[in-house]
Parts: structure tokens; sequence; C-alpha cells
């Protein structure tokens, strides 16, 4: 079984979606240029999510990677919920009471979110009335709050995600009479979500990572070579400070049984999540839930497992580690992606194939003649050449898909070999998930005349 | 590095050619190039100021010196032939598919033959002929065409085989051609000597060229050119000419009162080689291979080679700017698909050795058209620039014209396809030049088929119905950059895109439009027609009447609610517009003209009414959506919406009332159609548009109303022999020409334009002679359709060629409409043209060389007509050129 290129291309770009933000008078006055983002499944449906949207009503541009596992649907309860939650966190007193008042009184809403979105991309329509109530409660609580402060960035992140987390075990604690929308609040409680976001706002860039998604720098040197710069830490056993915390949070006896086989109570593979509320919740929350839950609920054997040594929960939080950067002008990109790319592929070659593949064309050397001889035929010669390499890196449209191109096929020579790209997008779905896992990327551009 | 060489070469040139040109301006060329004082200080004042020294500004200076204008100053901010022109690709090419033009490359080829023996310039003019190459039948077609053209005007043309293109020039490869045009008296010359040369002439006529002097504005003072501020001081002027070329733009907004002079430059690519081993004839021709987008000519036994890619690169958008001139560099990269299209034109070419890439940059205008003429609003105020890259084929001609504008206040042929007055304030925004000369560039190439349309710069001035339009199926064209439907595609009916939809034959829209024909004869069809151009003109007394009654030839001293149609003359009686003026009030009149008329006419207006603070003129155009409700039942639609009755009786052809259509009141009602169906045009406020087009739609649909485009309305308006103002009309025609004597009142009680030459014609007779012609062995659906100037044979000789062409539903035939002349078989001369010499004739319309039998006649069919009229109640005017 073998796929020509034009069928392997048909697969890689599926879910390709290329973002540019708009000039005004042929400038872009934005820090971001604009973004390309694609996901290769490798679950059947695929557990990853992807959300890209600018704020409205604040500025700044959100971007975020969600890799789901126990199912898809935490990951895309996230992916349709937390960008409202940081955007009302970042908004003033004022424009939230304005709407407030608009959603009293009846009167249209103002736009809080502009959505950047592949047609793949759905949002749930049954849950969005139950969504905008948890969301509604959530700004007349801050309303209620007014610091008169003016909003930290940082801080909007950290409560977003947390207040998202806890409307979400909330919402599966109180049920809904909808037959439907109880199940569908109680799978999004019982399975899990990790989080990467980035919120871009004029130099200001700030990572919030819950999980072992993870956000990389792309960095041009001096010399023109391409280093990566970290701007998350994985949160899962790999990372000593996230085994330090977890063992600070629960008694010395638990020391042994809290992370086996690199995972959180020998299960979990982030150390946080959304969701997940079976880490969470205490053992009677979860039995009375779970008894009083529909049957499906009842017949999954996944959700009524509960983890061993279970003794203080809970285990797992969403709370997101924040980190700041303030962008220079040799910050060329951002690359956000889950897991799956981050296990194929080293972040410095990942950095080097998006600097190359960004810059690659216009970085070519202008041909001069000068006093050379050159004939019209061998000049002719050089320029087809010329051209077919241009040719071979724009066969790619879109820097993510390209860097899928190169997560998938790769060959020992760090070259994408035609052969294993066509064998590992042609295994069947029952196998895929155990050559690969699902792979979700985001590539955002700065826009170095701003910067 | 690009420009040193041939700057090197044509310096050494000069000064081997010039010893006593040198002596006349200053002797620093002989030293470096390196600041110096000028030895000859400006004139403080003189009657012309030209601003640019290359090929069109020097055309220019010797052309009026020729007149006998020698008060002239001619200013150059560099040196003489610098700029574009230097690096010109020197190809004198007559191949020109708009008349206008071959008339200008003509004239230009026939000067620079002979410039060398005048001014003892070598200009190295060199007739190879030139070779114009077909890869498709179509492209064969339209070289066809030009032949044409080009043989009705005695220019030596043949269309022959690739076998027979291979013969006279051996290089070319010829497997994939499927013929060429070989036009053997198409020249070459070194465009800075040709310079150089009219420079030479000029300059002993007594014109003062200073170089390194660059003008800053012009001053103006009550709407006249007053002078000009350069660098080295100010010289008072009447006339200043702007043929400053890629900066002609810049330079007309440096003003106080702008002249906007829309051109954008881009830059293009040149190759130049080493000689061939065995050099090249400098007497090979010129290829010029339109499907490869190249061009190719001998060069100093090499070659020269450059062409019109499809991703062009405009630049100086913002302005000069001394980094883009910097940056102008050689972009292999960039050349590379014309490398390619070269080497496969000619494979032999693959040893030759490349000595450079030349990036000379070239201006473009909106319509691929030169600019010339006067300003609108500064009078003195003249331009010739943008050029499109063949500077060298009409920058003879072009001078010639213009120089013919300035003194004798009209060029020799009528030059409105190029007139600046064509465009206005609204072609010159950046962004607008920018996109339209990136599509305007490969346009040089690409095929021009009948009606294609410009996609670039769209959708800026609209109807307020554009988008219900729209959503029914409109397809669009654009006049003045109003978007107009050309048709109606029906729900679940599918056209070609547009690549495929080019074609020289019938169209795909045939039935559509057919039968939106149909439904004008038969029911009733809204046309929007709100591009067109709509004045008002009123007065505290008579001087609102006086003033029109002197500038327009029919009598507009009728009762009020009267519409008159009437030409605007010139002196020499020809249309400098055609008109609709409904008579308002006593002392108000409204005035509707062609779309493209809302800059000239407006500043024919202004030039020759009285400056007078109690008679005002109004643009009033974007005021008003024009619904145009054509058709039989049109009657009963708006006598339902009104509750007035609308029956010929109380509404007769051409009137005008205010009345009211469902709930909107004050829409300006007309009893005109512009095709002679009967029907109505409705002036409606544009607040009130989208409401008055419900209603009607409504309404009508009992009567079987819908919508319909201006292909509809061209196929109506001529076969009912109806002439259209810059299609048919121009400044050189003259009422009596075209059939409407009955427009002119000649004995109306006062004086008019053009009253004594209507006169003398009356009494003299006409040498030519509008006239309508049925294609009789045409074939529709298989042979080539009529577009426009097709040349017309009488008895097998060319008396003329045709302004419009339509398919007649009605007839199920082709019209042609044209013009007809009486050239005396021995001298050439014009003879006056009678009824009986159009009836005695046989007709043929040569179609890319077919000829076609035609049936001519001076008057349309009445049983066209669904209900007899009087004679000058039918023959309407209508207002537009396809």
């Amino acid at each position: 079984f073998y796929l020509t290129p034009p069928q392997v291309n048909s697969i890689l770009k599926a879910n390709e979606y290329s973002f540019k933000v708009p000039e005004f008078d042929g400038k872009n006055v934005s820090s971001v240029l604009g973004f390309d983002s694609n996901q290769l499944p490798a679950n059947a449906p695929i557990e990853d999510r992807r959300s890209a949207a600018t704020c409205l009503q604040t500025r700044g541009m959100l971007l975020g990677v969600f890799d789901g596992h126990a199912g898809c649907a935490c990951a895309q309860a996230v992916s349709e919920r937390l960008f409202y939650y940081i955007a009302v966190s970042l908004l003033p007193h004022e424009t939230l009471l304005e709407i407030e008042n608009a959603v009293e009184s009846g009167r249209a809403l103002l736009p809080i979110l502009q959505w950047h979105k592949h047609p793949n991309d759905y949002f749930s329509k049954e849950a969005s009335k139950l969504y905008f109530n948890s969301l509604r409660t959530y700004w007349q609580e801050l309303i209620d709050l007014n610091s008169g402060e003016t909003t930290d960035v940082r801080e909007a992140l950290i409560n977003a995600f947390k207040r998202l987390d806890n409307d979400i075990s909330l919402e599966a604690q109180v049920g809904d009479p909808n037959s439907f929308l109880n199940y569908l609040v109680l799978r999004v409680a019982f399975s899990g979500a990790t989080a990467c976001v980035a919120h871009v706002d004029g130099v200001d860039l700030h990572i919030a990572n819950t999980g072992d998604s993870r956000a990389m720098l792309g960095v041009q040197e001096e010399d023109g070579s391409w280093s990566a710069v970290n701007l998350s830490y994985d949160h899962n056993a790999q990372n000593e400070h996230e085994v330090e915390r977890v063992k600070m949070e629960h008694p010395k006896s638990e020391e042994k049984s809290l992370v086996k086989q690199d995972r959180l109570l020998g299960l979990l593979m982030p150390f946080r999540a959304f969701g997940d509320v079976k880490f969470k919740w205490s053992i009677e929350l979860q039995k009375r839930v779970i008894e009083s839950g529909p049957d499906q609920l009842n017949d999954n054997e996944y959700t009524k497992f509960i983890p061993p040594n279970y003794y203080t929960p809970p285990y797992l939080t969403a709370e997101p580690e924040v980190i700041h950067h303030k962008l220079r002008p040799q910050d060329k990109f951002l690359v956000l992606a889950t897991d799956g790319l981050w296990e194929t592929m080293h972040r410095q070659d990942v950095a080097r194939i998006v600097g190359e593949y960004l810059t690659g064309v216009h970085h070519q050397q202008p041909i001069a003649v000068g006093g050379y001889k050159v004939t019209l035929g061998q000049m002719h010669g050089l320029l087809t050449e010329r051209r077919a390499r241009i040719s071979s890196v724009f066969e790619d449209q879109n820097a993510a898909t390209h860097l899928i191109r190169h997560a998938v096929g790769n060959n020992e020579f760090g070259t994408v070999d035609h052969e294993r790209l066509s064998k590992m997008l042609s295994l069947p779905e029952e196998l895929a998930r155990m050559y690969r896992d699902d792979i979700t990327i985001i590539v955002v551009q700065f826009n170095s005349h701003v910067i | 590095a690009a420009g040193m060489f041939l700057r090197l070469l044509s310096d050494l040139q000069w000064r081997a050619a010039h010893p006593k040109w040198r002596g006349m301006t200053s002797p620093r060329r002989s030293t470096s190039t390196t600041a110096e004082p000028h030895p000859v200080s400006l004139p403080a004042q003189a009657q012309v100021v030209i601003c640019g020294g290359g090929i069109t500004g020097t055309s220019v200076a010797y052309h009026l010196s020729k007149m006998g204008w020698k008060d002239i100053v001619l200013l150059e901010q560099g040196r003489l032939s610098a700029g574009t022109t230097r690096f010109c690709a020197g190809i004198v090419s007559t191949a020109r598919p708009m008349s206008i033009e071959l008339k200008m490359a003509h004239y230009s080829n026939k000067l620079y033959q002979q410039l060398e023996q005048e001014t003892g310039v070598p200009t190295g003019y060199t007739k190879t002929g030139s070779l114009s190459l077909a890869q498709t039948q179509d492209r064969l077609i339209s070289l066809k065409r030009i032949a044409s053209s080009l043989n009705v005007m005695g220019i030596p043309c043949e269309i022959i085989s690739p076998k027979q293109a291979a013969q006279l020039h051996p290089l070319i490869n010829i497997h994939d051609l499927v013929g060429a045009m070989y036009v053997p008296e198409d020249a070459l010359v070194t465009s800075a000597n040709v310079t150089l040369a009219l420079a030479t002439a000029a300059s002993r006529n007594g014109v003062q060229i200073h170089e390194r002097t660059s003008v800053s504005h012009v001053t103006v003072q009550k709407g006249r050119v007053t002078g000009v501020e350069t660098d080295r001081g100010r010289i008072q002027c009447q006339y200043f000419v702007n043929c400053a070329g890629q900066w002609a733009y810049e330079l007309g907004h440096s003003g106080e009162e702008p002249v906007h002079i829309p051109l954008h430059a881009c830059e293009h690519f040149y190759l130049l080689t080493h000689p061939w081993t065995e050099p090249l004839s400098s007497s090979l021709p010129t290829v010029v291979d339109p499907d490869g987008r190249i061009y190719i000519r001998n060069w100093q036994g090499g070659i020269l080679s450059g062409g019109f890619e499809k991703n062009p690169k405009p630049l100086f958008t913002e302005g000069r700017n001394q980094l883009e001139i910097h940056n102008l560099q050689e972009d292999w990269d960039h050349f590379g698909p014309l490398l390619s299209s070269l080497l496969r034109r000619m494979p032999g070419l693959e040893a030759l050795q490349i000595l450079q890439l030349v990036n000379c940059p070239e201006s473009f205008t909106p319509d691929m058209r030169c600019i010339m003429g006067e300003s609108p609003t500064t009078r003195g105020y003249f331009v010739l620039a943008g050029m499109n890259s063949a500077g060298i084929s009409y920058g003879g001609g072009a001078g010639k014209y213009l120089a013919e504008w300035m003194v004798n206040g009209y060029p020799s042929d009528n030059v409105w396809p190029l007139d600046l007055k064509r465009f206005g304030p609204l072609q010159s925004s950046r962004t607008f030049l920018r996109h339209r000369v990136m599509e305007v560039m490969p346009l040089m190439c690409d095929l021009k088929v009948p009606r294609w349309d410009f996609q670039t710069g769209r959708q800026l001035r609209t109807s307020p119905l554009y988008d219900r339009l729209d959503a029914q199926g409109a397809r669009w064209m654009e006049k003045h950059g109003f978007e107009r439907v050309k048709y109606f595609v029906p729900p679940g009916k599918d056209l070609l895109d547009l690549d495929h939809s080019k074609t020289f034959y019938k169209p795909d829209w045939f039935d559509i439009v057919g039968a939106e024909v149909k439904c004008c004869k038969e029911a009733v069809c809204v046309i929007d027609m709100s591009s067109f151009t709509k004045f008002e003109i009123s007065s505290t007394g008579d001087q609102a009447l006086e003033s029109l009654q002197y500038l327009f030839s029919n009598d507009l001293d009728v009762p009020v609610g009267h519409v008159v149609h009437t030409g605007m003359l010139n002196e020499k009686g020809g249309y400098e517009n055609d008109c609709s003026i409904a008579r308002l009030s006593k002392r108000s009149f409204f005035m509707i003209s062609p779309t493209d008329q809302q800059v000239h006419c407006w500043a024919w207006l202004k030039n020759r009414l009285p400056d007078d603070s109690n008679l005002t003129l109004e643009d009033v155009t974007w005021k008003y959506t024009a619904l145009n409700l054509i058709g039989p039942r049109a009657v009963d639609v708006l006598s339902e919406l009104s509750y007035a009755p609308m029956t010929a009786e109380h509404f007769p052809s051409l009137f005008c009332k205010e009345m009211s259509v469902g709930y909107a009141n004050g829409i300006r009602v007309m009893s005109i159609t512009h095709t002679g169906e009967p029907g109505f045009v409705l002036y409606i406020p544009i607040e009130y548009a989208l409401h008055v087009y419900n209603e009607v739609m409504n309404m009508g649909q009992k009567y079987g109303i819908r919508n319909a485009g201006y292909y509809a309305l061209r196929s109506l308006r001529i076969e009912k022999f109806f002439a259209f103002w810059g299609q048919d009309l121009d400044a050189f025609t003259t009422p009596m020409e075209c059939g409407r004597e009955f427009q002119v009142k000649l004995e109306k009680g006062t004086e008019f334009v053009g009253q004594e030459a209507l006169l003398e014609q009356k009494q003299n007779g006409v040498y030519k002679r509008f006239t309508m012609f049925i294609l009789e062995d045409h074939d529709t659906d298989m042979d080539l359709w009529p577009w426009w100037g097709e040349p017309i044979f009488r008895n097998g000789r060319y008396v003329g060629k045709t302004t419009s062409s339509a398919y007649s539903y009605t007839l199920e035939r082709h019209v042609c409409l044209g013009f007809v002349h009486n050239f005396d078989e021995k001298t050439g001369e014009e003879l006056v043209v009678t009824t009986d010499f159009i009836n005695q004739g046989e007709y043929e319309i040569d179609i890319a060389g077919q000829r076609f039998q035609a049936k001519a006649k001076l008057y349309p069919f009445s049983s066209l007509f669904t209900q007899r009229r009087r004679k000058d109640e039918v023959e309407l005017s209508g207002y537009q050129r396809e």
C-alpha cells in the first residue's frame, strides 16, 4: 500500500489553517504577522484541539493547543471556553458592567473575541447556553469584586484557568436536567486536557501552560542560524520541580505511591490538567456523582475505577505556570505544539526547520553576473535549479504542515523521506496510535518591523 | 552598474556626434558628473516651459518649435534622455491594436527615419521589420485584426506561416507556432540618440534646453498657469508641459491645485548579451512573442530581450524614494520565466554570453493608454506621460498631437482615448494605481478579446442597489470607476470562468442577453444606469438659458418639463459631448451625459460659462440613482406605483416630471430610454433607491419584469442605429454626419458654438456619413464576431471603419455602425459623401482578414418599433461607450 505525493499532501493539509493579520494601508501594525496551524490525528477521533482568537475589547491575540486524554470532551470544552474566561479576566470593570447591562436588558452584546477557526474546529451548540451562564456568573463575581486595580495578564491567565476548571467540576456535580447535556458535562469532567496558551500583546508575550504541551520561541542569531528558547516547562515526571511540588502537597506517607512509572499515581502522564475529576474529587463525591449519573457513565469501567492510593485529593490542578517574555527583534516565531511533536523532534530541529521555512526564500542570495562569463544556458540551468529548490520548500504553504511533514517523515538524515511519510500516514486507525500521537501545531510569526 | 554602461555608451556617441550642440548648452558634459555651476542662467520668462528631457519632452519641444512657437524652455532634472528613455529598448513598432496609437507609431517611424538627415545626429535608425508570433489560433486572430488595420492605412503588413517566419529569422524555433505577422517597415533606433536629435533640432529652432534643473512646482493663478518654480529660480510662463515620465504623478501633485495624472512605475527588465561568435546581423527583424511574454531584438551583434512578466514589481508607490532607486538591481530569479521563454523561442542562443540584466522602470496607466492633454482644472497645464513601455513608438506622434493641441486648440485627430480628462481624482489613489498597474503590465502581452474588463481597482463607485443586483446574478463591468451590470446570470446557469470565456467568437452570455432583450421588447426590464454624469445648471435670471443656448446646438428654450437631446459642440461642429437636458424650471436645467464625461464636460462648461455668481453649475451625479424602465409594460408598472396616468396623452415622450413612486416622493421621471424602446428613466434621490427598486420589482412581477444589463441595452441601441458618444461620436463628428440634423436648430435665434461649421456643412455636404450595416453572410455561431474598428469596404475599396457592433436579436443578424468616407480614387482626397453614394455601393466588413457582405442603411428599421412615433422622438440619443 503506497500513497502518492498528492495523497500524502491531501492528508497533511486536511486540517491546515492560516491567518494573516489584516494590513492597514499596506502596513501591519500588530506585533503578530499571522499564524499557521495544523493537526494530524493518530487517535480516532483526534483528541487534540486548538484555538486562536483576537481579543476585541482589549488588545492582544490568544492562541492555544489542547491535548485531551480519556476522550476529547474535556479538550473540546476547554478549546471553546478558556479564551472567553481569559478575555473576561482581562476586561476592565467598565466593560464588564457594559456587557452585564447589555445582557440584562437584552441588548446586543459587545463581541469579546474574534475567532480564527478552521472549518473542522467546531463549537458545541447544545452547551452554549450552559457555558454562557457559567461565564456570566464569573463576570458578575468579577464585577462584585471590583478591585479597581488594572488587570495583570499573569493573574488573569491563572484565574481564568482555575475558574474554568472549577466550573467544569461544578457543572458535573450539579448536573443538567437535559440528559444529553448532563452526560456531556460528566464526560467533560471525567476526561482531561492539557493546555498551552499564548497571549501576545505588542512586545508582551505570556505563555500559560498546564500539562506537557510546549511553547518554544524561534530566535535568529546574528549569524543567521536558529536557536530555540523554551517558554514553558513540561508538567510531567521528567520535571523535577513538578515532582517536588506534588510531593510537597501530600503527606510524606504517600511519597512512594504519588509517582510511579513516571505517572501520577501510576496512571496519569501530565501532572497538571483540566478535568480529570477522578484525580480531584473525594472518593465519596466521585461515587455519588457516578451513581446518580446516566447509565452510560455507570457502564464505563474507567470512570468507575478509583485510582490506587487515593488518600488526599486533589492530586491534580489546572493552575498554569505563566512565563512572561518581552519580544526582541531576533524573536521571529513561536511554536505551540502538543507532545506529539516534541516526542518526535528536538526543539533545536524545530527552530531550524521553521526558521528556514519562514525565511528560506528571502535569504537566498540574489544572483549577480558581475564580471563572470555566464551564458544564457548556464543562467537558465541555475535559475531552474533555484526554482526547484524554492518550490520544494513551498510545497507547504503552511509552516505547521511543513513541520508535521518533517515530524512524521524525517529519516535518519533529517530530511523528509517520502516512503516513510507514506507508510506512517497509511497506518490503519488501530495501529496509528502506537507509532505516533496526535500532533497539533501553531506557528505564530512575529512582525520584526514593529518589535 | 546597470545604468553605467549605457550611460557611457551614449555619452561617447553624443560627444562624437554633437560638437555643435555642445557649445550651445554648456561645456560641462565633457568632464565628470560632479556638480558644476550652471553657465547659462534661466530666463525670467518664456511662453512654454517643458519639464522632462526624455523622448516625450523633446518631441513636444521639437514639434512646437516646428509649428512656429519659439519661446520655449525645456528643463531636465538630470541630463537629456536620462530616465526611462535612456534605457528603453528602442523598438519602433506600429503593430498596435488601437487606431490612434497605430497612427502615432506610424508617424514616429517616419519622423525618426528622416531625423538623422535633418539633424546630422546619427539615430541608429535601422529598418529591420518586426515579427509578431502566434502560438495559438486566438492570438493569430488578434494579429489578423491588427493586420487589417495596418493594411487599410497603407502600412505594409503580412500574415505569414511559421515556415516563412523561420526564413526571416533563422534562430526562431517554430514548432509551437501557428502563424505570424510581419511588418517590414518597423524599425530600431538608439532611443537616447533620437532624443538628442530631437533636442538638437528644437535647439536650432530656438528652444532653450537646461539640464540639471528640476521643477519643484507650478504656480497657478485664477485657474491658469503663471510660472514654474525650479531649484534655480522662477520662470514665468503661460504654458507648462509635464513630460516628467514616471515622476509626472508626483509633479502633478506638487502644486497647490493638484493635477491628477494617474500613472505608476513598474520595474522592467531586459537582457543584453555579448555579440554572438558570428555577430548577428543588424537587419534581423525584431521578434515579439506575446504568448511567451517576450520581445527580442538584435543588439550590437548580440541580442536585447525583455518582456512583461505575470508578477510585475511596482515601485515608487510612495513617491520618489532614494532607497528604491538604489535597490533597482538585476533580479535574475524574477527574470527566470522570461529567460525560459527566450530560450524556448531561440534555443540556439544558449551559448550566448550575458552582458547584463538591465532594470529600467517604466510607467503604466490604469487603462494601458498614454496620457495627454490639458488639465481640466488648470488652463495652460499640459501633460504627456504614461507611455506604457512604448515611449519610443508613440513619442514622435504623441509629441506632434500635443503640440497641435497647444498651438491650434485641438489636435488633428481624435485623441479622446488618450485625453487626460478621461481620468479624474478618482483614478489617482496610490493604492488604486499600484494595484491596477500590476494588472496592466502583464496585460501588455495578454490576449485582448472584445469586452474584457479590468479586475483590479473595482467596486469603487457603486449604486445603492449593488448588493441587491449582485445577489440576483449580476455580472459587472466598470466605467470611470462605476460598477455597471453587463447581464444577469439566471439561477442554476453557470458561465465559463474568466480565462475560458475569452473569445473572438460567440460568447457564452449570448442566450442570457437574448432573453433580456426579449423581455425589453415584450414586457419590461429594469436597468440601473446610475453611473451617468448628471449636472444641474441654474441661475437667478436668464443666465442659465442664455449660456446653454450658446453652448448647445439644439433649442433649449422649451416649455418647462421638456427634455431635449442635444450635442455640446466645438467650433468645428464636432461632438464634445452628447446629452439630454431637461428644463426643470424657467431657470434651471438638469443635464445627463455619458459616465466618462464627468471630468471633461465639467471642464468644458467651467471654461465657457460666464464667471457669474448668479449662475451655478453643480455635479449631482452622486445624488441620484437612475433606473431605466424599458419595455411596453413600463407604463403599466409606473402608473400602478404612482396612481398617475402615464399614457402618451398624459406623459408624452421626451417629458420630465417630478412625481411619487411608491412611498417616495420627488422622483424625477423622464420619458426617455436611451434605446428607442418605450419606457422611462427614474432619477431617484439615493436614499429612496432601494425602496423604489423594490416597489418596481414587486409591482412589475405581474407584467413579467426582470433585471437587465448594459449588453442588452447595447444590442437594442445598435439595432436602432443610435450613436453613442465616445464610441461612435467624437470631437471630429458633427450632427450632420450622423443623421442628427434635427437636433441642430440653426435658426433658433441665438448664436451657438459650432454654428458656422454646421452651416457650411449644410451647404457643402459632409465628408463622412454614419451608416448602419447588416451583415448578410455572417454565421453567428461559426464566424468571428465584429467588435469595432473593422475596416469597411465599398465596391472593394476601403471607405472607413466600424465604431460599434452588436448582434440584433430582432433581426437575427449582426449590426455594425460606422462611418463611410469617399476617398478620391487617384488622389486619396476626401470627397463629399451623398445619400446616393451610400446607397449605391456594395459593402463588405473585414473581420480579421475575412470579408463579410453587408447591407448599408442610413435610417433604422421602422418595423422594429412596437409603436409608431414621430421621427424626432424616436431618434433618441444615448450615451455610453462599451
